[in-house]
């Protein structure tokens, strides 16, 4: 874990920053302004209120500190990435939202994180419910070994949802998926390609009517034209949904989001290794003006 | 790389004489392996042929009375007996071992599995004749007590000790199976809200069906195949009967009685468990067939 952080950022060199620019600028109003007046933005007038508050967040496996002292606002209506080196928690802490953590033994959670009005970490709050109203698109694609429809209606009858014609439809719609499947909605996921499946996935995700859908690396393991295809999605999906999205690509953080969280490692006096968030403010502000010299560091392709 | 004063010395086809070595042992193992089973089938199919001259074939297949010192071969009682007895295992097993499995696989916590799984498959190395024993002093009378009239030889005690014997083999190879299912695919179905039940019956459950099933069926032809419990605890009166209450015997039963020594070599009788026999390994043979049939043909390939 502690090895890998460095070739993997010298392997991201100058060519980064030229995308990066070119990305940020595409959300900024102009090149020229966002870089001169990003104390302005500071206050972050663009973002809306949050549907998630991280109150000093962390996460224990077992005595491993892998997370700690997380505070942030998830906006609503938003996509929120959540980027930094690799082992520098972003999944671990993206999993604390729908609690999977709870599935991993000797995990715990601490801090708070408000979902509206309630702590989702209070043991009042079942996971399993909470899971229907926050979807989960990971890494690898993961349809099951069943039909397309079938991947669909599975989430729909386990949150108590009819699963109707006219729902499967939409949620494939929704994802971009229909026109490529509508024919075949009877044949095997696993017939589909890769970006397919993890349309899929999303669409899958979408059909359960959540409110937020978290994404592990969803386009890690697609192609380019397939991850393309995604993040158009996510916008798309953004107007209706909270996204919070881990990636890896800081163009993609760059081309998607509103808002960035840059997370690193810390080291700690017992020797052990934990993530922290560095910085937290819109993609604009953390690309164009970092304030934490960590983010610059890794924005910029220096090791931090 | 090499320096010019030293060439590399040229490896002579008899400098690899340890590789030819291993290479023939092995094709040995294997061709001995193969050859035994090849004799075994000729044997049976030899001496099967003997008994099949004196007997015609549809009077083995179709008669329903199997006394060999009267002359009548009807093997029906016989498989009848193999047939229902493994019928009662599978009725036995295949809730408890994939109950077990499910369980290992799913619900148990890691340290629990660790010892769990072993002391399961250690059932499955018991003598089989200690689970006859076991049918005989402690199923049956168990059993007398739910049925009065029950006597000492019957099909229902063999049938539950035999699904003792098997439920290791389904609990151990389905739990296989269901830890093969990717954790991704766990993980989705939780992320949908799904719960641990739920994510278990109707994710893993159907992901690791075809090792599932060929896991049944396997045990199923090992309870066929099962000897010692069943001649113990089911008894040596050929009986055809779908009754479990009953005494019957069982292909394996009657072969072991005749090897014992009561019929002389040459002798009809004789003849006889090589054709039941034969019978036996063709049942057996097709019932393997299909379980590997159908781990072909719906295992799914995961990426």
């Amino acid at each position: 874990m502690t090895t890998n952080v460095d070739p993997e950022k010298t392997a991201k060199d100058s060519p980064i920053e030229i995308h990066l620019a070119a990305g940020a600028a595409d959300r900024g109003a102009s090149q020229q302004a966002s870089g001169a007046q990003p104390g302005a933005t500071s206050s972050e007038p663009s973002l809306g209120p949050p549907i998630f508050r991280l109150q000093d967040m962390g996460v224990w496996y077992g005595k491993h500190h892998a997370v700690r002292g997380v505070t942030m606002d998830v906006p609503r209506n938003a996509i929120t990435a959540l980027i930094g080196p690799s082992g520098c928690g972003k999944s671990t802490a993206l999993r604390c939202l729908n609690r999977m953590n709870d599935l991993i033994p000797g995990a715990r959670v601490e801090g708070r994180v408000l979902f509206g009005d309630e702590d989702l970490l209070s043991s009042d709050v079942d996971p399993v419910d909470l899971r229907g109203r926050i979807g989960m698109v990971f890494q690898k694609p993961n349809p099951f070994p069943k039909s397309i429809k079938d991947n669909l209606e599975f989430g729909m009858k386990v949150n108590g949802i009819k699963p109707t014609a006219e729902r499967v439809e939409q949620a494939l719609v929704d994802a971009a998926l229909w026109d490529e499947v509508k024919d075949r909605l009877k044949a095997e996921a696993f017939s589909l390609s890769g970006g397919q499946q993890q349309r899929l996935c999303i669409a899958r995700a979408i059909a359960v009517e959540p409110e937020v859908i978290l994404m592990d690396e969803p386009c890690s393991a697609l192609d380019p034209i397939a991850t393309l295809a995604i993040e158009d999605l996510m916008k798309n999906l953004a107007e209706r949904y909270t996204l919070v999205v881990v990636t890896h690509n800081m163009q993609q953080a760059a081309r998607i989001s509103d808002q960035v969280a840059f997370m690193t490692v810390e080291g700690t006096a017992e020797g052990d290794r934990t993530g922290v968030l560095a910085e937290v403010g819109t993609a604009r502000q953390i690309f164009s003006a970092p304030k934490d010299p960590r983010t610059e560091a890794y924005i910029t392709g220096r090791v931090g | 790389m090499t320096p010019p004063d030293r060439p590399r010395a040229r490896r002579s086809a008899r400098g690899r004489f340890g590789e030819k070595a291993v290479l023939l042992a092995l094709a040995a193992a294997a061709t001995i392996s193969v050859l035994v089973t090849v004799g075994i089938v000729v044997v049976l199919v030899e001496e099967g042929a003997l008994f099949f001259t004196d007997v015609p074939i549809t009077e083995f297949f179709t008669g329903t009375q199997w006394f060999p010192l009267e002359g009548k071969f009807g093997v029906l009682p016989l498989l009848n007996a193999s047939i229902v007895i493994a019928l009662i295992a599978a009725v036995v097993a295949v809730p408890l071992g994939l109950g077990s499995a499910i369980y290992l696989s799913e619900y148990a916590p890691e340290r629990l599995r660790r010892v769990v799984k072993p002391v399961l498959e250690i059932l499955a190395g018991m003598p089989t004749i200690v689970l006859g024993f076991f049918a005989l002093d402690a199923v049956t009378p168990a059993l007398q007590m739910v049925f009065p009239g029950l006597g000492l030889y019957n099909a229902l005690a063999a049938g539950i000790v035999v699904g003792l014997l098997i439920t290791p083999l389904i609990s151990s190879l389905s739990e296989d199976a269901m830890r093969a299912v990717p954790n991704s695919m766990r993980e989705g179905a939780f992320g949908l809200g799904a719960t641990r039940r739920v994510v278990s019956l109707r994710v893993v459950v159907p992901a690791a069906l075809s090792g599932i099933v060929a896991s049944i069926v396997l045990a199923i032809s090992r309870a066929i195949g099962e000897t010692m419990a069943v001649t113990l605890a089911a008894g040596t009166i050929p009986n055809l009967s779908w009754n479990p209450l009953e005494g019957m015997q069982t292909i394996t039963a009657y072969i072991v009685q005749v090897s014992k020594g009561e019929a002389t070599r040459g002798s009809l009788q004789y003849d006889s468990i090589f054709a039941v026999g034969l019978l036996l390994f063709v049942v057996t043979l097709v019932i393997n067939i299909i379980a590997v049939r159908i781990v072909r043909k719906y295992r799914t390939v995961y990426q």
